[in-house]
This record gives structure tokens, C-alpha cells and sequence, in this order.
């Protein structure tokens, strides 16, 4: 992000999640705390020879009045949990102000895999016959269907972004969140991780590594610019830039970049917490583990317990950093947020507490 | 981030954003001369597709370009060209020649320049593959993990940045048929805001069953090629591939080197249209607030601006949206402003399409001539503006390309001559 000035911070004025614990960001962060993993489940087809470990999404307790909107009727899982996310971190006074043209918004979705339950029934409907597959399933395939819902259910009429990338693509949907903010492109804008699981992305998942189990949902968080931020209000201080996995960016030297890039100081990271991507699966885990093995700060890892739901798991990473900053952790005045993508790119990013009174 | 030393600061008033190069493949043919000259001689460029088989579809012509065996020269390895998908060999191709047109060096590339593309459906063909296997052979997992590496956009990204040593950040927007504006917009606001002084920016798809078929599911095909935007009996769209790359950067970068400016990029609106998933708003009031958006941007009314390349797909419904659209935006101007579709001749090229109208809508601006729709035979009566159906000189100040996607994704940018 390049254009704050001295007197404009980035400040999280509010989280949302989706996860196998819940519909809420406190069900994310309990679980993040409470380091007992939830339990999965196999999925299985006919005529494959094994099976995959994956935590889904439980059915909500009661049916959320925003499920009632028409876009939803035939929308994919994917689409209701990035919803669901966006509107909790946005809030209703805030989802009102939108409707009455009176907040201008931005939304940004991001994904590793997407659309793909309905991509993939689509895709087997056009292999039994083309001429029968289903129109419904089509325009729901695409990329920006959730954020195209989202945007309905919102009346938003402003900018909108999809963007996809690996596992760590959310920070960059930040960072573009706080350009298009500090530009004044839009006066509050959400950036929504979400995934959703299938048979065919979780045997994806496996063919890299068969431990990791697969996690679905969705996390957001609500950003605005301010002069003067309230005190303890948290900001979005940094992000380093993307270190890629290029013909010169060796991917298992870009985590220890990436730590570097943050110049933190060792002597004040006893004062901050490490939200990292570690799955407690060797293969994914080592390339970041080695990156962050002398922290000595406190140090949590959603993905151990709610499964790694690829590019949503680092939404909840960050939705963990900013909940926990202003509740559990107060004697903390910053939360790293570590994103080792598997594909593209490792980056990393800084919570603070604003230390200005209003 | 705003942290640390050496970060740009805001530039309230803005830099303004210059295009050096521009690199083009469509079906109508591999770079800018070829380009220009079919559409000057308002040529249409459909065939047989040859890609997937389309025996069970009712439909089987597409834009599809003929792509030469070999990638021009790259730094990519044996291997990474051997398992080059089709989508990342269009981008490739139109990189490269955008790239000895803008004339940066190696040393250039060495500046981390970030990477704006637009894709609607990555490469697609690599999922289907792997879906298709997984399905066929439940058991076999020989190739399968590559096959879902390839298939991931940031693959075409990642593949581009090797191809010719680019190192910078990597934004992959997938707004639907309006991704490939969108990363021109957004390339456009980093350089304008000072973040960066050059970027890559552009859009790609390639044909894939997958969407072909979707497509054909909605009924949005034409089954009387060529398809006719704007044309009274328009009865829908043809499907198209390529990929268009811009080399963009600040005027003071490219007055420093003494490059060649093409044109100047003036201004950008991205709105949503929340009418419905897959249609317009009848009254286009998302392309107008996009199409003003661009308009305030850029400084410029709608008098100002000779020239718009349509959104145009020659589908009943976004045709007259967006002539409604174009009506209400230019008013009392509306008879005087040039209108065509260059999707009549090469197709709907979806993530692809917005950098490659671009690309058009630059080389119109750049020779002084209309590229045209060839294809009409009965106006429709939303065309009350002046609709180019033969190629012919003009001159040009300005000109306005639309895009308009799924979803309700709007786009619009507009292009200035260099003074």
C-alpha cells in the first residue's frame, strides 16, 4: 500500500466468518483458542479407492433473514458463505447506509478454487449432454457470482472486484482494499475469502498432500479510512510485498523474505501474536515453520483446528488477529498474520492497536 | 504498504498514465498490423472450431486463433514450454510484441513491475482435463496434480513473469467479461496514484468446452454466424479467444526514456449492475454510472469523445441496454458519437475481451480510422447513434471502450491521443 499519509490509517471497523465452528467470527476465534481440533468427516464417491478428511460447514441454526433474498435461491454454498461473512463484518447500520446510497462501497472477493461444486456438476451434466446441461448452473460457475449476490443483496452499486490467486491472496485483497480506500474509490470496502468444498477440489488438495483436511466457508473483513482512529481501534499497519514463486523467487526461501520484510524488531515480539498457516501437516508446514521457528511471541494456528479452507483460512487468520487484539490479547499492541501460498507467493501482514486517543 | 522507507505518497493530483506498447492475438491474426489491417478491411475471422469436439453442440464456429507452433523467445525452461497451456501461449504471444514495442530493456524488467490480468476462465481446459479424468478414472492420479497446477490462473500469471523475467506483484482479476478493462483500470490507478511507474496490464481466455457449452446452455449462441450486434435480428453471440497486453507507464517514465507514447489513458469507471446475474438493467444504469465515472475521470464530456467500441455481443437484451446506456450518456450528442462492435468479426473473447477492445479502440485512435460491424443488415432502433458499419477514416481525440460481464461487472475505459 503505498499512499497513506501520516495522517490516515486503515482501521478494521469489523470481522465476519463462516467456518466448520459456525456463522459467526466468535465461533472462528473460540475454536482458534480453544486448540482442540474439530472433528471431519470422509468424503467418498463411487469408484474412488480412497477417501478425503474434510470439515464442512454446519447447517445454521435458524435460517438468516439474508438467505431469504431471491439471488440465493439457486446459489452455490460458496455464495451464502460469503455473504454471510460480508454482511457480519459490515453490520446493518452499515449494509443500511449502502441500500440508501449513503456509504459508498467496495467489495472485494477472493478465491483459490471458487465456484467449484457448481462448476463441476455443470461440467458432468455437459459431459452426459450438452444439450442438456443446465442454464441455471452456468452464470453461478463464474468467478464473480458471489460478489455479484453480495452486491444485490447490498444494492452496491460501486466497484468490485474477484480476484484469484493461491492460498495467500487474501493480504493482497487488503492492500488493494487500502489503496482503492486511500484513493477514495469507495469510503468502506469488504474483502471476502471464501471457499467451498467438493469431491473434486478436496482430491485436488490430497494430490499434494493427503494429510490436510479440507475446510469450507468464508471470512471478511470491514475497512475504513481514518484521520484520527479511537484508541486501541485496530489498523491495518503493513503489508509486505508478495514474494513470488518465480524462476527467481525460490519458494522455500521466500517465507524467512517475507519474515524480514516485516522488520520486526526481536526484542518486541514478546508484545505480539503470530496467527500463522500452519496445519500441522510437515509437507505444507515447513517451508513457513522454519521462517517463524525462533518467534518468541504468542502464537496461534487456525488452520490446526478448523482445517484449511485455503484462501478463506487466511480471511480467518486475520479476522482471528483483529478479535483477538481486542479482547483476549490486550497486552498485545500488534498480530502477524503469516501466508505461505502453495503456488504463487509468500506475504505477510501487521495488525496494530492505534495508540491515538480521539 | 505505507510502511517503511522509500513508499510513494499520495499524489492528489494524479500522474497521467501513457500506453508504449500493446501486444494483440485474436482469430483475427497474431499482432497489431494484422489486426488492423482485417479490421480496416472489416473481415470476419470464425472457423470450425478444432479445440474440443462440438458434434453434440448446436453450434460449431468460434473465434478460434490459429496459434503458431513455437512461442516467440522467452527465458522459459524445456519443460515450462512443454507444458504450456493455451491460455498462457496467447499471453505470451501478445506480451512479446507488446514488449519490443515499448522498448523496455532488461534491466527495465529487473524494476518489479506488477502484472494486472484479467480472466474469465484461466485455463479452463486444463480443469476440464482433470475433471474429465477424475471422473473416467476415479483411481488413476498419474498427471493430476500438474494438470490442477496449470489449470490455476495464477499459473498464466506466474508463467508470464518467467517467460520474461518479470518480478513484481501479480493482481488476477476475474470480473467476467469485463476482467480484462478492469486490470487495464486498475494498472491505470496504480501508475495514476503514484504506486508504480510501469505495469503489465492486459486480459486473456481461451476457448474451453466448458464455457462453450455454458453459453449455448443459456441460448446466448448464435446459430446464424456471423453474429450481428446491434442488428434489429440479432439472435446472439459468437465465442472468441486471445489476449491483448498493454505496456503502461507514468508520462514522466516514458518522457525519461524517450519512448514512443501511443496514447494516453485518461480515465476509468467500474460499476456493478445489481439487475440481475447474467442480464442487464434494460435502461443500462450501471454502464451509463460507469461510462460517466470514466468521463469525470478523464476530464472530458461526452462531445469530447469520437468514438466508442461497444460492449456490443449481438444478444437482444445487452444491445439495447447499452445503446440505451450510450443515448442517455451523450444526450443531445448521441447522432454525432461513432458507434460499432468489433465482436461481429473476432467474437466474445469474455476475460480477454476488454484488453483486446482496448488494444482496437488504441489502434483506431492511433491511424485516425473507425474499425466497423460489418455484419448488420437492419439497424435496431436503439441505434440512434451514428453505427459504423464500414471501416472509415475520422479523426479522433478521444475514444471510449465499453465491457460489461456476468454478474453485472461494468467497465469502461477511455483512451486520448498523446498531445
Amino acid at each position: 500500500m503505498a499512499f497513506f499519509s501520516t495522517n490516515e490509517s486503515i482501521v478494521i471497523k469489523g470481522v465476519g466468518a463462516v467456518s466448520p465452528a459456525g456463522w459467526s467470527a466468535g465461533d472462528v476465534v473460540t475454536k482458534t483458542l480453544s486448540g482442540v481440533a474439530l472433528p471431519f468427516e470422509e468424503l467418498t464417491r463411487e469408484g474412488c479407492d480412497h477417501t478425503c478428511k474434510v470439515r464442512r460447514v454446519p447447517k445454521p441454526q435458524e435460517r438468516q433473514a439474508f438467505a431469504r433474498h431471491p439471488r440465493l435461491r439457486r446459489a452455490s454454498a460458496i455464495s451464502r458463505y460469503v455473504a454471510a461473512a460480508g454482511l457480519q463484518a459490515l453490520g446493518e447500520t452499515r449494509a443500511t447506509a449502502v441500500r440508501e446510497g449513503e456509504l459508498r462501497l467496495g467489495i472485494i472477493v477472493v478465491f483459490a478454487t471458487g465456484c467449484v461444486t457448481y462448476t463441476r456438476r455443470f461440467y458432468e451434466e455437459m459431459l452426459d449432454d450438452p444439450a442438456l446441461a443446465s442454464p441455471i448452473l452456468f452464470p453461478e460457475t463464474v468467478f464473480n457470482a458471489p460478489a455479484s449476490h453480495l452486491a444485490a443483496i447490498l444494492g452496491s452499486t460501486g466497484i468490485s472486484y474477484t480476484l484469484l490467486g493461491d492460498g495467500a491472496e487474501f493480504l493482497s485483497g487488503l492492500d488493494l482494499a487500502a489503496d482503492w480506500l486511500c484513493t477514495h474509490q469507495c469510503d468502506g470496502c469488504l474483502v471476502i475469502g471464501g471457499e467451498e468444498i467438493d469431491w473434486l477440489i478436496s482430491e485436488a488438495v490430497h494430490l499434494f498432500a493427503r494429510e490436510t483436511i479440507l475446510a469450507e466457508g468464508a471470512g471478511a473483513l470491514y475497512l475504513e479510512r481514518e484521520e484520527t482512529p479511537e484508541a486501541n481501534a485496530v489498523q491495518l499497519s503493513q503489508i509486505t510485498p508478495p514474494l513470488l514463486y518465480t524462476n527467481v523467487g525460490d519458494k522455500k526461501l521466500a517465507p524467512t523474505k517475507m519474515r524480514e520484510l516485516l522488520k520486526i524488531d526481536s526484542a518486541d515480539e514478546r508484545r505480539m501474536l503470530l496467527l500463522d498457516g500452519l496445519q500441522a501437516v510437515g509437507k505444507m508446514d515447513k517451508f513457513e515453520a522454519a521462517a517463524w521457528e525462533n518467534w518468541q511471541g504468542q502464537r496461534l494456528s487456525p488452520r490446526q483446528f478448523l482445517g484449511d479452507a485455503l484462501g478463506a483460512s487466511l480471511a480467518w487468520q486475520c479476522v482471528s488477529a483483529v478479535s483477538l487484539l481486542e479482547e483476549q490479547y490486550k497486552e498485545c499492541h500488534s498480530a502477524i498474520v503469516s501466508a505461505v501460498g502453495l503456488n504463487q507467493q509468500s506475504i505477510a501482514a501487521q495488525f496494530s492497536k492505534s495508540s491515538r486517543s480521539s | 504498504m505505507s510502511m517503511g522507507d522509500g513508499q510513494h505518497h499520495r499524489n492528489q493530483s494524479g500522474n497521467r498514465v501513457v500506453i508504449t506498447g500493446a501486444g494483440i492475438v485474436t482469430s483475427m491474426g497474431l499482432g497489431w498490423q494484422d489486426n488492423a489491417n482485417g479490421f480496416r478491411e472489416g473481415r470476419l475471422a470464425f472457423r470450425d472450431i478444432t479445440q474440443f469436439d462440438t458434434s453434440r453442440q448446436r453450434v460449431h464456429q468460434a473465434g478460434e486463433v490459429a496459434l503458431p507452433e513455437f512461442l516467440p523467445d522467452t527465458q522459459l525452461s524445456l519443460r515450462q514450454t512443454a507444458r504450456m497451456d493455451r491460455a498462457s501461449s496467447l499471453l505470451i504471444h501478445a506480451t512479446a510484441e507488446a514488449l519490443i514495442q515499448a522498448g523496455w530493456s532488461a534491466d527495465d524488467l529487473l524494476d518489479e513491475i506488477p502484472v494486472a490480468l484479467g480472466t474469465s476462465a484461466g485455463a479452463m481446459v486444463c480443469g476440464e482435463e482433470f475433471c474429465r479424468r477424475a471422473i473416467e478414472q476415479a483411481n488413476q492420479r498419474r498427471g493430476q496434480a500438474t494438470r490442477i497446477h496449470l489449470y490455476q490462473a495464477q499459473h498464466q500469471a506466474l508463467n508470464l513473469e518467467n517467460a520474461f523475467g518479470l518480478q513484481g506483484p501479480v493482481s488476477i482479476i476475474s470480473n467476467a467479461c469485463a476482467s480484462g478493462a478492469n486490470a487495464i483500470g486498475h494498472a491505470f490507478r496504480l501508475l495514476k496514484y503514484g504506486r508504480h511507474q510501469r505495469v503489465v496490464a492486459g486480459g486473456y481466455d481461451a476457448l474451453s468446452e466448458l464455457v462453450f457449452a455454458g453459453f449455448d446452455s443459456l441460448q446466448a449462441l448464435t446459430r446464424t454466424l456471423p453474429p450481428r450486434p446491434f442488428d434489429a435480428n440479432r439472435d446472439g453471440l459468437a465465442l472468441g479467444e486471445g489476449a491483448a497486453v498493454l505496456m503502461m507507464e507514468t508520462l514522466d517514465c516514458a518522457k525519461q526514456r524517450g519512448a514512443d507514447i501511443l496514447a494516453e489513458i485518461a480515465g476509468y469507471g467500474a460499476t456493478t449492475d445489481i439487475h440481475h446475474l447474467a442480464q442487464p438493467h434494460p435502461e443500462g444504469d450501471a454502464a451509463l454510472a460507469s461510462m460517466n465515472d470514466a468521463c469525470n475521470e478523464a476530464g472530458l464530456n461526452p462531445g469530447d469523445i469520437q468514438y466508442i467500441n461497444s460492449h456490443g455481443t449481438g444478444t437482444p437484451k445487452n444491445d439495447v441496454a447499452e445503446g440505451r446506456a450510450i443515448q442517455r450518456w451523450a444526450g443531445a450528442y448521441t447522432r454525432e458519437v461513432c458507434v460499432s462492435s468489433t465482436k461481429a468479426s473476432i467474437g466474445h473473447l469474455l476475460g480477454g475481451a476488454g484488453a483486446v477492445e482496448t488494444v482496437i479502440s488504441l489502434m483506431a485512435l492511433k491511424g485516425q480510422w473507425l474499425p466497423p460491424t460489418t455484419t448488420i443488415e437492419n439497424p435496431d432502433p436503439i441505434c440512434t447513434f451514428d453505427l459504423v458499419r464500414e471501416a472509415r477514416d475520422a479523426n479522433l481525440e478521444a475514444v471510449l471502450t465499453n465491457s460489461f460481464g456476468f454478474g453485472g461487472a461494468n467497465a469502461t475505459l477511455i483512451l486520448k491521443k498523446f498531445l
